[in-house]
């Protein structure tokens, strides 16, 4: 006989599956996780052959570029964040399953920056190295882009939400939570930049806590949102 | 207690169209709801509706006397959604997919070798899902609700893909789920013919 009197499973519970899911997922793809890194390292070493090699000019814009190509390397992995459960319609399932969609929407955004933001953050320093960057720079570089990149996957969480049921939706994503995402490339890229010059940027460091902060409370309920809307 | 679903006054439009106006219809346990119409007249959006995949544009649903819309939560512990899509990854194996639902549903200790074995698909557990055929996947699907031990089914078209013998076995599977108390809505094409109690709704 049935259990009529089930327990509702608590929202801890449905965070971990998912975001357990999603990693297991992951490690069976590693395609999905790479191609982000290369994007990242092609477009990061591309630019000094554009610009000039010389020390100065790479000083200068390292901050900016790696910054930027951080945040293009994310965009880039954020349109497939409910895409395959879409098309699979494991995301049916997610739905109605007895689970906070809140929790499992962070478990799944935990997964992507675990698999996303994570490895970029690591693979920084290689790249920062080439643009002349000392060692104390390239920590302020990954401890921003750390707190940047969380903000980011929890920003396109509801970007992705948003745009999940529209086909080829990458630019309408992009358009969607750049504007959300600019002051954080701002902040970031200036925080770098003011390490390079000896100049205290813990203003900028605690901006990106903050906004990460801000942006794990929030977001989570409006990608949920997003995805009862226009999950048809 | 007895599980029981009532649905009051429900109009559902898709678009510009509107599928059906005022339906009603009761389910009590042990019974099954059999919904009938042809291509397009709205018996998948109408199991999506009720799963709370999409909205009604008007009238509610309510489960146990007490609207769904309030106990969304309480609602889906106690249903399980198949549809045409199997809702399950084909990079994980067959095992890992069940055990992403059971631990979805905070179930522990969940046996799977009688059920798989009563599928047939107690040989498959170790090869990726994307390796088996759509029948097969089926089962898979099928073994799913089994498994999330709940009270209500929407199966929507479960015979798609599935060979003689499966098609009986989903007969099979609703007559003993409903001997045991539960409930059936399903949409499907052919007249799904079973020993317990039907209804049935014409859209």
């Amino acid at each position: 006989m049935m259990d009529e009197t089930r327990e509702i499973p608590g929202i801890g519970s449905g965070v971990i599956a998912v975001a357990r899911r999603d990693l297991l997922l992951a490690w069976k793809r590693p395609g999905d996780i790479l191609n982000p890194l290369f994007f990242f390292a092609m477009v990061s070493t591309l630019f000094p052959l554009g610009t000039g090699p010389s020390a100065e000019q790479l000083k200068f814009s390292g901050p900016g570029v790696l910054w930027v190509a951080a945040l293009l390397a994310t965009l880039v992995s954020l349109h497939t964040l409910f895409l395959q459960d879409h098309e699979d319609g494991s995301l049916d399932q997610l739905l109605v399953s007895p689970q906070p969609l809140p929790g499992l929407v962070l478990g799944k955004t935990m997964a992507h920056w675990l698999t996303s933001g994570v490895p970029l953050v690591l693979v920084t320093p290689i790249v920062a190295v080439a643009y002349r960057m000392s060692a104390d720079v390239i920590g302020v570089l990954m401890i921003t882009l750390a707190f940047g990149t969380v903000s980011l996957s929890l920003l396109g969480s509801v970007g992705a939400a948003l745009t999940v049921g529209l086909h080829r939706a990458t630019a309408l994503l992009s358009l969607l939570i750049l504007p959300l995402a600019m002051p954080i490339l701002i902040v970031g890229a200036g925080a770098v930049s003011l390490a390079a010059g000896n100049e205290g940027m813990s203003g900028g460091v605690y901006f990106l806590a903050a906004y990460a902060i801000g942006a794990l409370s929030l977001a989570p309920y409006a990608t949920a949102a997003a995805l009862r809307i226009s999950n048809e | 207690m007895t599980s029981k679903l009532l649905a009051s006054e429900l109009t559902l439009f898709r678009g510009e169209r509107c599928l059906f106006t005022d339906l009603d219809f009761a389910l009590d346990a042990s019974e099954m709801l059999l919904l009938e119409g042809k291509n397009g007249s709205g018996k998948t959006s109408l199991l999506r509706a009720i799963a709370g995949l999409i909205e009604f544009e008007s009238g509610q649903i309510e489960w146990n006397g007490v609207p769904v819309k309030k106990q969304r939560q309480v609602f889906h512990g106690a249903l399980a959604w198949m549809s045409h899509r199997t809702g399950l990854k084909g990079d994980l194996t067959l095992i890992e997919n069940l055990r992403f639902e059971a631990s979805l549903r905070a179930q522990k200790d969940v046996e799977f070798d009688v059920v798989l074995r009563r599928l047939g698909i107690e040989r498959l557990t170790k090869l990726p899902l994307r390796a088996l055929s759509a029948g097969q996947q089926r089962r898979v699907a099928l073994a799913r609700m089994l498994l999330t031990d709940v009270p209500l089914w929407l199966m929507d078209e479960p015979f798609t893909n599935l060979d003689r013998q499966g098609r009986a076995l989903v007969l099979e599977l609703v007559d003993e789920h409903l001997a045991d108390g539960g409930m059936c809505i399903m949409a499907a094409h052919q007249d799904a013919v079973i020993n317990g109690t039907t209804r049935r709704v014409t859209l």
